[in-house]
């Protein structure tokens, strides 16, 4: 069986020049003078940049200047115990509500895409109830999830149903219902032909959506749950309105203390906008590795 | 040509098979006999019905009418009490298409699983297979189609000559009875059709029961004991592909084999 050999790679420009370096006179193009391009910029975009830099260098010396901006008190609350805690707290309730998020929009998916016209009714009305109502309006409910239900079984509920429990509902019932839109259209993604080879190999739908058909959903999925996980990151600031002690929450019961209004919310800000650019870096990995279709 | 005597048993038999798809009818009223051990090649145009039929065979698409069994069983429907057609559910009878060997037009090999992956997953959760059993069987077949050595590559880093071949070794780890192969050369590049044609011979000559839905009317010639034309949704011709090459009697069949030049 002679078939012509796969070639393993495409000679590089340099090692085709580099064999051929002496044989030859050099082309025309090589034997002219470089030839560099003067960037121009239109009126429109000059103005542009004009307006930004003054804005920027405006908003610059303000926070030089204006001494209402405590970098002082900044500095002495960024690396402070609660503002730490609650950035930890922040972050385990992010990994939590996500993770709870991503379980349930799967399983939601799922039933969207089943024969059972009752499974299905069900997941799109989930799917309308919790992204009909905002997030906080959810957050404050579960609250007071006590007030509906004094008790769950034997228990009281406010023992269950404990503020950080209550937060971990409210985002990730939330954004589950984003989640299975998410997981939904990776499943769609997914080629028809995968299917038909599923079936002719005998397999069941469970079998084939489990070994197949999840795991190459779950590749096209990655980078827009990576920037779901990002959202929900800074979601969880409306937390700090039903009293868990994340980063939000700290730095207003600092405020509320020593009345350093603005310090305080730099703090958080500054935290904040620190640890979403570092997901934002993990992100664009996602992107690049995981982005449109296979390897 | 099969060197393998054919027995007289049928393998699949259609009798009166109908099928529309809305207000289309895309099979009228087929009716053929495939016995143990032949290679049947079924050519005609696009729209013809060809590809529908061969689906019709392992129930990836269902009958309106009509009867098709598969060594005298029924796949995927059991008779009522008027003697009617009744559908089962897709999971009661998905695993005897294991049975039935399916290679695709576009390979639909697992992209997130390695060749050999690929290759013994089916055997080991559909027949329930213990893995280091499946293992060999998944490297003999792949032995078998000339793509032992590739086993950790994923289906994207192959030409498709070496991922059609793939495919055809996925299917033959389940030990089929009955090959089907669904215009398998036609998304490949000309000089890869030879590979995977060598290989459909090979099992042809083996004794393996193939029905194939082709263009490559030189494979359709030099390997196949019967020959199948459709048009319409109907079958207008059929006979050794010595009668129906080089003197068809139906004038479309003329037209047809004409244009393919």
């Amino acid at each position: 069986m002679q078939t012509a050999p796969f070639p393993e790679r495409v000679a590089t420009a340099a090692e085709r020049s580099a064999r051929t370096e002496g044989a030859e006179p050099k082309s025309p193009m090589e034997q002219a003078p470089s030839v560099r391009l003067a960037k121009t910029y239109g009126f429109g975009s000059t103005a542009g940049a004009v307006i930004v830099v003054a804005l920027m260098g405006a908003l610059l010396a303000s926070t030089l200047i204006n001494p209402a901006f405590g970098w002082p008190v900044f500095a002495e609350y960024f690396f402070s115990e609660p503002i730490l805690w609650g950035v930890l707290m922040t972050l385990v309730l992010t990994a939590i509500s996500m993770f709870v998020a991503v379980a349930l929009g799967t399983l939601l998916a799922i039933m969207r895409m089943s024969s059972n016209p009752i499974l299905q009714a069900g997941s799109a009305l989930f799917s309308w109830f919790f992204r009909g109502i905002p997030v906080l309006v959810q957050l404050i409910f579960w609250y007071n999830f006590a007030l509906l239900f004094p008790n769950i079984g034997p228990f009281p509920t406010n023992t269950v149903v404990t503020p950080l429990i209550a937060a971990i509902l409210g985002l990730g019932l939330s954004m589950a219902a984003y989640m299975a839109e998410v997981v939904r259209g990776g499943i769609l993604s997914v080629g028809a032909g995968q299917i038909e080879a599923i079936r002719s190999l005998g397999m069941t739908r469970a079998q084939g959506l489990r070994r197949v058909i999840l795991p190459q959903a779950m590749r096209v999925v990655l980078p827009p749950m990576g920037n779901e996980l990002i959202a929900l990151l800074k979601w969880t600031s409306l937390a700090s309105v039903i009293a868990v002690s994340e980063l939000m929450h700290a730095s207003s019961l600092i405020y509320s203390r020593n009345f350093q209004v603005i310090p305080l919310l730099l703090v958080a800000a500054a935290w904040y906008l620190v640890v979403t650019t570092v997901f934002s870096f993990g992100q664009r990995y996602l992107e690049q590795h995981f982005g449109k279709g296979a390897h | 040509m099969s060197s393998v005597p054919m027995s007289s048993k049928m393998m699949v038999e259609m009798r009166h098979v109908s099928k529309r798809f809305g207000s289309v009818t895309v099979l009228n009223d087929i009716s053929l006999s495939f016995p143990e051990g032949s290679t049947t090649a079924i050519i005609g145009p696009s729209g013809s019905g060809k590809t529908t039929v061969i689906r019709c065979i392992n129930h990836l698409l269902p009958i309106d009418s009509g009867t098709i069994t598969i060594s005298g069983e029924l796949l995927g429907y059991r008779r009522g009490k008027e003697g009617e057609l009744i559908e089962l559910p897709e999971r009661q009878f998905c695993r005897q298409r294991a049975d039935i060997g399916m290679v695709f037009q576009h390979f639909n090999l697992f992209h997130n699983m390695t060749v050999l992956a690929n290759v013994m997953e089916a055997p080991m959760i559909v027949q329930r297979v213990p893995r280091k059993e499946a293992r060999e069987r998944a490297l003999a077949a792949l032995k078998r189609v000339g793509m032992d050595g590739r086993d950790e590559s994923y289906p994207s880093q192959l030409s498709g000559g070496q991922q059609q071949r793939v495919a055809i070794a996925r299917a033959l780890a389940m030990k089929p009875k009955l090959m089907l192969f669904d215009e398998p050369t036609s998304m490949l590049d000309p000089e890869l059709v030879g590979e995977v044609l060598r290989v459909m011979r090979d099992l042809a000559e083996s004794g393996m029961t193939i029905i194939v839905v082709t263009h490559e009317l030189g494979f359709a010639r030099e390997a196949c004991d019967h020959l199948v034309f459709m048009d319409g949704g109907r079958v207008l011709e059929k006979g050794t592909p010595h009668e129906v090459l080089k003197s068809p009697k139906n004038e479309r069949t003329k037209e047809f084999l004409k244009r393919l030049g």
